[in-house]
Parts: structure tokens; sequence; C-alpha cells
């Protein structure tokens, strides 16, 4: 008899078929000689990749479907997370294209590596049961690793993917020792399975330990607090782009694990594990905030801001209610827009200025590049929920489900946050209209470049890149757009919480 | 009469006025903040005084899915001082149009979101969309203050004075969408006048934090006593027109968010801490009196001032009566229309002073300057009260209702009316009369900046003659709106 494989439902994986297909082409196509293929034909094709997972993504909205005998389910939470890290990824792409990074680590393996993880984080949001959880996960994360070290003679980056790579893997291992106590206690792998089984065992020690392991393990890759004390290190050596797309996807898709192995699987447990969570939440909160107040680094306040940010969504996860799921993955839509603005305005100064990522780079930015600041602004008024900006609406939208869900001071910690970030949201948006460039020749200087006789300031400036201004603006146009229109994005995630239909 | 492009217009003007060469921004401005003037005086002539209830309303589902609605509209509490805001917003953007500023179109974009801003708190009929708007009127003033401001530590006072007021703002965010989430009913609203009928119907324990934490932005932005760490720095880090509407009518919306959401929202625990909020506002008064009697900054005099005057206002909302909430809603008019031409009378005293705003190196200039100091008097009897202004009119009826509901706060209240004489007259003197300061060339006002300042003084006096139209028009809407608190008042 000849072994007979699972039905697997080709047009419900086609986005993951896309990803996985589009890095070996990069792979194989990194390898031809001619630079302009190299320099141009891989990042496009990259590009191509994440843009062919949105579409297929489009054309697959709407549908419900297990895919390869229940391992991983499609429906619209995947596709609508999906979205978001692919668009992420395709940033990204953008964000990449001259940088230095690629050049240095080769480009082929470099877009190959990120379309691969962005496959990983696929997987992840659709995992159905915890084998395909944990193989999500790694397949998000080794790529990872290695994108924070590609940029070779960069110490701080080697340092980056090193650190990442050490505490990545105690948060797998912890998730993995978690999982097993899971399938030990429930007698199932599968979240279906472990959701019937969970609700007699729900004061069972054994599950309890699985589930404390489990969030420490996710926690880790969300970088809730205290399982954060890498996020600042390896955001900031890690190349901005590989940071960018970090921050964003690699979070959308750890929100989406929660949402799966929380919302679903261990949903009548969650008397048990939804206080613990919210605790948790509101220390993420502080600290983030706290942390990110004394940061003169723009990457490493992200990074602060961002484990902040981190516990704003989890208040959306603790509900365990369908508006919280909704209010999750609408905040994730946002942080995108926000976030991949900010950093495209970080990654253009890098290359402008030489100053590197401190808040110097940006200072004056009002008066040289108005647009860039404007987008910089929205951006900064967006993360600390500024109204008319999509950034309040997605706070609103995750206070409004934590008072419906009976944690209204979840709700307040969410708003004492936003206070304390204030103040460094501020000192960003106050460097670059209310300070004076700094001196230009300083720039030049730690610029590491041989200064040229003749040369001026003037004539060497830097040209605009297309493809960085263009991230930089478009997000930061969305986030002001969907802050006034916000109607398109609350379908999505109305639709992505409607996928969870047991919910509440 | 639509009141969207009321709101809208100043915005919309000063956003086309990009397509204008730098040093014309000012014209685009100017159009703007002009037409808004007249929309609004034509909507004063058009309000319906018989009629009960809001007039004019739009209403449009904005974001349905956390129910929330684009809803505006005008009753007796929010008339004048939409008209005040019109008026007192084109009065500032002319006087900064005489001004040379750098970034010109920048500077007059920040204006005209502040105005829309502004307006739209003003009228906003939805609780949501209320925060919405009171939230954005701020972020212009963190830009005009750090990024034209006057003080060598503007940036950092801006940034003191944008967090203290969004730590209350936000603070209020959540007590708003507490509101709508928990108040009873089938679906989640933020209406007003829905929420009119169920918010009070929430538990006592529920009440009592939303108030306080309404109370703290409101607080927060008038400012009262204890929440005014943000003052000092934050007057003197602004340019004196921008300065001018800031005190002039965004404390104002605060005063008037206690009689549109605070008090017809949340009865019980309006009534239940109404002492608490009198001896803030009594504390306010003796404060700030205290310290404009002292500090020789006129801005500051007018800032201080400026807090014990809203202590004025608060006690009469607080004191629950008819008569002192329509005293406060009056003097919150009045004291609009004195605060800001006071200031740009500052402004034209330290062009005089070699700079300095301090009232040691000014005076001895009403001889040489007697237009100028006739102005600068009249305003300043407005502000003291005097017998025969609107202004007295507005604190008698505070004091008068103050005195029915708590007659100890009143008694203590009174020496605030005899203090404000003695700062008022104190700047008035020192910066007019006495020996000629130093470096202080007399000089007659110029002929355009006397034409912003007049008719603001033609206003306070044509107030002076009728204080009756304002009082009639916001009569039933001020009852309605104290009516419960007022029942539940121990």
């Amino acid at each position: 008899m000849t072994p007979k494989g699972p039905h697997i439902d080709w047009a419900g994986i086609s986005p993951l078929v896309a990803l996985l297909g589009a890095a070996t082409i990069v792979l194989l196509v990194g390898l031809l000689r001619p630079r302009a293929v190299r320099e141009v034909l891989v990042p496009l094709l990259a590009f191509a990749g994440f843009a062919a997972a949105i579409g297929l993504g489009i054309w697959q909205y709407g549908e419900q479907k297990d895919l390869v005998a229940g391992a991983l389910r499609l429906d619209d939470l995947t596709i609508v997370l999906s979205f978001v890290f692919s668009a992420g990824g395709a940033a990204a792409v953008l964000l990449s294209w001259r940088a230095v990074a690629p050049r240095e680590a080769a480009h082929g393996e470099y877009f190959a590596l990120m379309l691969t993880s962005a496959a990983g984080m696929w997987v992840l949001v659709a995992a159905q049961n915890l084998v395909t959880l944990f193989l999500g996960l790694e397949l998000l994360s080794i790529p990872l690793y290695v994108l924070c070290a590609t940029e070779m003679r960069r110490a701080t980056s080697l340092e980056a993917g090193l650190k990442y790579l050490i505490i990545g893997s105690v948060g797998s291992a912890t998730l993995l020792y978690g999982l097993a106590f899971v399938y030990g206690a429930t007698g199932s792998t599968d979240f279906a399975g472990i959701a019937q089984a969970a609700g007699d065992v729900t004061s069972d020690p054994l599950l309890l330990t699985g589930i404390a392991l489990s969030v420490v393990g996710l926690a880790f890759k969300a970088s809730v607090a205290p399982f954060h004390q890498w996020t600042p290190d390896v955001y900031e050596g890690a190349p901005t782009p590989v940071t960018a797309f970090m921050a964003v996807a690699t979070k959308a898709a750890a929100f989406g694990a929660f949402l799966r192995l929380f919302d679903v699987a261990l949903l009548d447990a969650s008397a048990d594990w939804a206080p613990a969570l919210a605790v948790l939440a509101t220390i993420t909160i502080v600290v983030g905030n706290v942390g990110a107040l004394g940061q003169s680094s723009l990457k490493r306040l992200m990074a602060w801001s961002s484990v902040a940010q981190a516990g704003y969504m989890l208040a959306g996860v603790v509900v365990a209610t369908r508006l919280g799921v909704q209010a999750t993955v609408f905040y994730l839509g946002v942080y995108l827009m926000m976030n991949m603005a900010a950093f495209a305005v970080i990654v253009i100064r890098e290359r402008e200025t030489g100053l590197g990522d401190d808040i110097a780079s940006v200072q004056g930015l009002g008066a040289q590049r108005p647009l860039l600041a404007a987008a910089m602004t929205l951006a900064m008024l967006g993360l600390s929920g500024i109204p008319a900006t999509a950034g309040f609406i997605g706070k609103f939208y995750l206070i409004d489900a934590a008072i419906s869900g009976d944690y209204a001071w979840l709700g307040v910690a969410i708003v004492i946050g936003s206070m304390i970030s204030l103040a460094y949201y501020l000192k960003v948006i106050a460097a670059m209209w209310m300070a004076d460039a700094p001196v230009h020749g300083t720039a030049l200087a730690t610029a590491g470049q041989p200064a040229m006789a003749g040369g001026s300031p003037e004539a060497d400036a830097p040209r605009i890149e297309v493809e960085t201004w263009f991230v930089a603006l478009f997000f930061g146009a969305a986030t002001l757009f969907f802050g006034i229109v916000p109607s398109p994005l609350f379908d999505l995630a109305v639709h992505a919480g409607g996928s969870l239909s047991h919910l509440f | 009469m639509n009141l969207t492009i009321l709101v809208w217009l100043p915005l919309a003007a000063v956003i086309a006025g990009f397509v204008l060469p730098a040093a014309e921004a000012r014209i685009a401005a100017l159009l703007g903040s002009g037409a808004a003037l007249v929309l609004s005086v034509v909507l004063l002539f058009k309000f319906d005084g018989g009629q009960q209830g809001l007039q004019f309303v739009i209403d449009k589902a904005w974001i349905s899915e956390l129910g929330i609605h684009y809803k505006l509209g005008v009753d007796g509490l929010n008339l004048f001082l939409i008209a005040l805001a019109a008026l007192l917003f084109f009065a500032s953007v002319a006087w900064a149009a005489l001004r040379e500023w750098e970034r010109p179109h920048l500077f007059y974009l920040w204006f005209g979101l502040a105005e829309s801003g502004v307006l739209g708190a003003l009228m906003a009929q939805d609780l949501a969309l209320f925060v919405i708007f009171f939230d954005v009127m701020l972020v212009p003033f963190l830009f005009l203050g750090g990024g034209w401001g006057t003080s060598p530590n503007r940036v950092a006072s801006m940034v003191k004075l944008f967090i203290y007021t969004l730590v209350g703002s936000l603070l209020m965010l959540s007590a708003a969408i507490a509101t709508g989430v928990l108040a009873p009913g089938d679906s989640v609203t933020f209406d007003l006048v829905q929420l009119g009928s169920t918010a009070r119907r929430l538990p006592t324990g529920s009440q009592e934090w939303i108030f306080l934490f309404f109370a703290a932005a409101f607080l927060v932005k008038m400012p009262a006593f204890p929440l005014h760490g943000w003052m000092p720095d934050g007057y003197k880090a602004m340019p004196l027109p921008v300065l001018a509407v800031f005190s002039g009518i965004l404390s104002k919306v605060a005063a008037y968010g206690f009689l549109r959401v605070v008090l017809p929202l949340y009865p019980d625990a309006s009534a239940h801490f109404q002492e608490l909020m009198l001896l803030i506002a009594l504390a306010s008064i003796l404060y700030g009196s205290a310290l404009a009697f002292t500090t020789p900054d006129s801005r500051l005099i007018l800032g201080y001032s400026s807090v014990a005057q809203l202590g004025f206002i608060t006690l009469g909302i607080f004191s629950l009566q008819d008569t002192g909430a329509q005293g406060a809603l009056l003097q919150a008019v009045n004291h609009g229309l004195v605060v800001a031409p006071a200031f740009f009378i500052v402004a034209l005293l330290a062009a005089r002073a070699a700079g300095s705003e301090d009232i040691r190196e000014m005076g001895g200039i009403a001889f040489r300057a007697p237009v100028l100091a006739t102005l600068f008097l009249i305003v300043a009897l407005a502000n003291l009260a005097m017998p025969g202004s609107s202004n007295f009119v507005g604190e008698f009826l505070i004091l008068l209702g103050v005195f029915n509901a708590k007659i100890v706060i009143a008694i203590v209240a009174f020496t605030g009316v005899v203090l404000a004489s003695v700062y008022t007259l104190r700047l008035f003197v020192r910066s007019m009369h006495n020996r000629v300061g130093p470096h202080v060339t007399s000089r007659e006002i110029g002929l355009a900046d006397g034409l912003v300042i007049a008719p603001l003084v033609a206003v306070i006096l044509a107030l002076a003659l009728y204080p009756q139209l304002p009082l009639d028009r916001s009569e039933d809407s001020v009852k309605a709106s104290i009516k419960d608190a007022k029942a539940l008042r121990r």
C-alpha cells in the first residue's frame, strides 16, 4: 500500500507558497553575476513575493478552511495578520534596497531570509496545533537571528545577532517546555482538542505550569516585560531595515500566536491566565514607557516604545472577547503604519547625516525636510495616541475593549502609560521642529568619509532616495488618513475577530 | 446654517494658503478666520432664543463600530462662546498679520488648526468627539509656543504645558469611554443628549471616579490652583497673539465642559464633590490674586489674574444655583473679552519699555499716549469688575449664587473682588502713570494695532450696556444643565 499524504488545499495555502517560492527564486537569482541583477532584480523579486502574498490573501479573503489535515487554518484572522506582516516585509525590502546590510551579506541570502521569516510568521498565525505553532515560531526566528548580524563589519550588529540568538533560543525552549506540559495535561496537541480538555482540568497544576511557561515563551518573542531585556540592544544593533521588519512583523505574528493559543485553545481556562496576563500587561506598559524616557538613540527609543505598545496590545488578549481580538488586530495594523513611517525616517537620516540613529540626526528636520518631519511627527503623535491619528482610534478601541471586558483599571493603565510616553515622543518632535540642525561639519566628520578638497556640503547634499521617502510619506499619510477615516481598517479587524466565532 | 463649514473653514483656508507665497500666507489666515467670524455673527442672529434644546444640529455616524457620531449643535451654553472664539481668533490673526514670523505658512497653519479645534470642541455634542477636539486644539499650541516662542527655554516650557494638559485629557478619555461603555443602553453611544438620561444610572462608584477624571482635565486646562504648575512658564513661552487666544478661549472651553458634560451627565457625583470643587475654586481665587498682586511680570499678572477669574467661574458653576451658573457663563465670555486685549496691550507696553515686560521698567506713558491709556483703562476697569461693566454683573450673579449655597465661602470669595481691583490697578498705574521708566520711550498706539484692539473694547462696552442678551439666550440651557445636580445638592 502506498502511503497517502494529507489533503492539501493549494488555493488556501497559496500565500505561504508564494513567500517560500519567492525565497527560493531570490536565493537562486542572487547567484547571478551581473551587479544590476543583484542590486535591482533581487529586491524587486522579494518585493513581488510580498506583494503576491498580499494579493493571494485578498483572493482568499473571507474563506474559512482547514489546510494540510487541520494543521493550519486559513481564516480572516490569518489573512489580516498576513497583510500586516507582508506589508511590513514589503516596506522593509524598500528600506533595504540601498542599505549596507544586503551588500555585505549578499543580496540573495538577505532577501531570501526575510521572505522565509515571513513564511514562518504565516505558519505561526495559521497554526492549529502545538507542533505547527512551534514550527512557525522557529521558522520565523532563525532567519531573524541571521538577519540581525548581516552588517558583518559592524561589531554591534554581530552582537545583536548573537544576543538575539541566545535569548530567543531560551524563549523557544521555554515555550516548547510549556507546550509539552499543556500536551501532558490535556492529551492533545490540537487546539480544538485542548480547548475541550482544558474545560475539565482548569485547576490542574500541570496545565497551569504549561500555560505559565507558554506565556513566558511568547512574551520573549513579543517583548513583553519582564522578558524584554534583549529588545533595546537587538533593535539598536541590527541593521535599521531589519529592526523595522522585526518591530512590526514579529509583533504581529507573536500576537497572532497569543490570540490563537489563549483565545482559542485555552479560552476556558481564562479565569486562570487573564489576571496574570493583565498584570504582565501593566508591568510592560510601565517598564516600556519608563525605559524609553532617557534614550538618546532613536532605535533604542523605538525599542522601548515597542515594549510599551506590546503592553497596550496585550490588553486586547487579556479580556478574551471578540472586541478584544478586534482591538488587538486593529492596533497591529495601526502600529505597522506608525512604526514604518518612523523607521523609514530613521533610515533616511542615518544615510544622510552620518550621525547614526542619534536623536541629533533629526534635529532641525522641520526646516530642512518638512515633509519627512511631518511624517515622523504623525508617527510620534500617533504612537502617543493624539486624536486625528490612527493611533488614537487604536487606543480608543483597546480601552473600549478593556472596559467592556471588566478590566477598567487596565484601560486606565493604558492611559497612564500614554501619559508617560508623551515625554519621549515629544522630545523627538521638539528636536525636529524646535531645535536648530547640528553644525554640518561635525556631521560629515563623524560620517567617516574622507573630506574632499573643494567639496561643499551643499554640493555633497545627499540626493533623495525615492523608495525610502515613499515608505515614510505613505505610512505617515496612512496614519493621518486612518485617524480620520478608520472604517476600512475596522472592516478588516471585525472580519478577523469574526473568524474566532466561539468568542463572546 | 451649516456648522461644519464654520468649524473647518479656518483650517481649510490656511491649508489652501500653502499655494500662496510665504509673504502672503497671512491673507489666507485672515480670510479664513474673518469668514468664521462673519458666520458666527450670522449664527448669533439666526439663533432662535425661544427654542429649547439644540439648534442647527448635524448628526452623522462617523465611526459606527465605536458608536462615535459627528454631531454638532448650538444652544444657549455655547452660542456666545463660539462668537467669542471667532472674535478672539480673528483679532489675534490680525495682530499676528501685522508682524513678521519665520516660516509663516506653518505658523498660520497651526493658528487655523487651533481655531478649528476650539470651535469643534465648543460645538461637539458627542462625548467622544468633544474629547477628540479638546485634545486636537492643544496640539497647535505646542508647536506655536515651541517654534515661535519668546522665552529661551520655551521648548521645555511648552512640553511641560502639553504634558500637564494631556495628562488631564487622557484621564478624561478613559472616563469618556467608560461612560459610553458602562452606561445602560442597547448599544454603545456617546451622544450627549442620550447619555444625559442614561449616564446618571451608573453606579455611584463609577460616577465618582469618572467625575474626578473629567474634573482633572478641566481644572488643569483652566488652570485651577493646585494644578497650575505649567502656567507661569507656559505663559512666558508663548508669543503674545498666541497667548491671547490661549488664555482668552481655551480656559473657557474647560469651564464650558463642566456645564456641557459633567453636571448633566454625573449629577450625583457633582453634588457629592460640590464642596471640594468650591474649595478648589476659592483657593484659586485667593492664590491667583495674591500672586497677581506680587509678581512684577506683566504677563504673569494677567496669568495669575486668570487663575483667580477662572476660580470665580468654577465657583459660580458649582454653586449649583441658576444665578451662579448663569453668572459663570457670562463671566467666561467677559473674561475672554478682557484678557485678549490686555495681552495685546502688554505687547505694546513691552515695545515701549525696550522689550521688557517687567512693570518696574515701565511707567509714565499715559501723558504721551492718551488713546492707548484710555483703551487700557477701559479694559482694566472691566477686569476689576467695575459696577456698570458686564464683568460686574457676572461676578455679582456668581456671588449671589454662592451666597445662597454656601454663605461662608461667599464671604471669603468677596475678598477676591477687592484684590482684583488692587492687582489690576497696580498694573495700570505702574505702566501708565508714575515716573517714566528708565528705558521707556512714550509713543502713541499705531493705527493698525489700534484697529485690532478698539473693536474688542467696543464689544466690552456694548456688553456693559446690555448684558441681558447673553443672559437671556443662555438661561434655559444653563438651568437644564444644572437641574439634576441642583436637586441632589446637600
